[in-house]
């Protein structure tokens, strides 16, 4: 493990910043751009955009709040929801994005993972995964924020994954999503030690100690909070304060 | 008057907005350089780059920029290459199999070693912000200047580094899994970073500043 990263994550429904429990239940926050700029103010090392409601109607809304961002945003950017082709994934890196991460699209085609990864390069190929518990120790791969089913076994497809070119894995473990509860500990270190490449815990953060057990135990090379900072309960410099008294890896600012 | 005009080279590479962005942030005066003749014209040239060189390297070939960055290198005005861009300045790259570079720095581009110097395995690409070590050289008067006595931690997404042929050439480099990866380097009036100072947050717009003052 090295150069542990803080990904404030943003969940978009039109113009709006918006944070549900489980992905769903969804609360207006307010402005996405004012969030953005806060936490890139307060030393994020990233930012996650997800247009959550972008493939249950097959369009993408994020490149005009991708743009605004760019602008004055210099921190790396992903951007999720709605992405289903190399156009697709083009428009948005064009609009300042640095990476884009696939869900719906990849399960549906997972050749879509290659022709990103062949064109923009591995490292702007995050395969995203909403996981659900079937069984304990068994996760099944969902859609359309954790609504839809496919079959498919996580660690699984998280190998397929990584083989056709995706550099990275976001992984959201829905049950904990907006819960604070933590992070599922259990799926997040058996996806760590399944693939090579870095995987971002997303879902479930609560507390400072949801995220020191998340890299200790669930070896996670990135962790996403999105509840915590954006009800400011905590901010980033608290985060990597905490962080850094636990000696785990976070650059010093 | 300072001249504030940037020439930014466009061969296709999809970080060319975020960088041109940046030196705009800045208060550069930017142009993008779809032409060879638009970079020979350059008062100072930027060449961005992410992903794969191979790729890379055949763009800027099929559009005809090789040569005029090479002859671009030797007129003494300030080139700056990032990423890729930095790769492509050396001899030649191991990325999927051997890849000519452009020659106006000696050395190689080799792959980050899959596992740390203790012989475990450490994941590739390199992605995340990583500390800078000048391994005794002095930053004054280089990119690096307004780095200089701080420990400032910039953005990284690599899987291939360069390997200098002279010391002398390097300014920086970070520590990946207890091995030194190659981070800065300038001779004269050519420098490049690998790490990716438009996406570095303040710290690296520092450098884009400063580059637009030498």
């Amino acid at each position: 493990m090295s150069n542990l990263r803080i990904i404030p994550r943003l969940d978009i429904k039109g113009p709006n910043l918006i944070k549900g429990i489980r992905l769903e239940g969804l609360r207006v926050m307010g402005d996405p751009q004012e969030h953005a700029i806060r936490y890139y103010e307060a030393g994020a090392d990233e930012l996650i955009y997800m247009d959550i409601v972008a493939s249950l109607y097959g369009r993408n809304n994020l490149s005009d709040i991708i743009q605004k961002a760019a602008r004055d945003v210099f921190i790396p950017i992903t951007v999720g929801g709605g992405i289903r082709s190399v156009d697709d994934a083009r428009h948005i890196l064009r609009s300042g994005a640095d990476k884009v991460a696939i869900n719906t699209a990849a399960i549906a085609r997972p050749e879509l993972i290659s022709e990103v990864a062949q064109r923009f390069g591995s490292q702007a190929m995050v395969l995203s995964i909403e996981a659900k518990q079937i069984a304990p120790g068994k996760w099944e791969a969902y859609t359309d924020n954790g609504r839809e089913r496919t079959g498919l076994d996580v660690l699984d497809w998280v190998r397929r994954g990584v083989e056709l070119g995706a550099g990275e894995i976001l992984l959201t473990a829905v049950d904990r999503e907006g819960t604070r509860q933590g992070f599922d500990l259990d799926l997040l270190r058996q996806v760590s030690s399944a693939v090579p490449v870095p995987v971002i815990a997303s879902g479930g953060m609560g507390t400072l100690t949801h995220f020191v057990e998340a890299a200790e135990q669930g070896l996670a090379d990135a962790i996403s909070m999105a509840d915590v900072l954006h009800y400011k309960r905590m901010t980033v410099p608290e985060i990597r304060a905490a962080a850094l008294a636990a000696h785990l890896p976070v650059r010093k600012l | 008057m300072l001249n504030r005009k940037v020439t930014v080279v466009d061969y296709g590479m999809c970080n060319l907005f975020n960088v041109v962005r940046a030196f705009e942030h800045v208060g550069a005066d930017v142009t993008v350089a779809t032409t060879p003749d638009a970079v020979q014209q350059a008062d100072r040239l930027v060449v961005p780059g992410v992903g794969a060189f191979r790729d890379s390297m055949k763009e800027v070939q099929s559009r005809g920029f090789a040569d005029v960055i090479r002859k671009f290198a030797q007129t003494e005005r300030p080139l700056f290459g990032i990423c890729v861009g930095m790769q492509i300045l050396f001899d030649a790259s191991e990325e999927f199999g051997e890849h000519a570079g452009r020659g106006i720095l000696p050395g190689r581009v080799r792959a980050i070693p899959a596992t740390t110097t203790t012989g475990q395995a450490q994941r590739v690409p390199h992605i995340g912000w990583n500390h800078l070590h000048s391994g005794g050289r002095d930053w004054a008067g280089t990119l690096l200047a307004p780095l200089a006595g701080s420990d400032p931690a910039l953005y990284f997404v690599h899987s291939f580094a360069a390997s200098p042929d002279r010391p002398e050439d390097s300014l920086a480099h970070c520590l990946y899994g207890g091995h030194k990866v190659c981070a800065a380097v300038q001779r004269g009036q050519v420098m490049a970073t690998q790490f990716h100072p438009e996406r570095s947050g303040k710290i690296g717009l520092s450098l884009l500043s400063h580059f637009m003052q030498m």
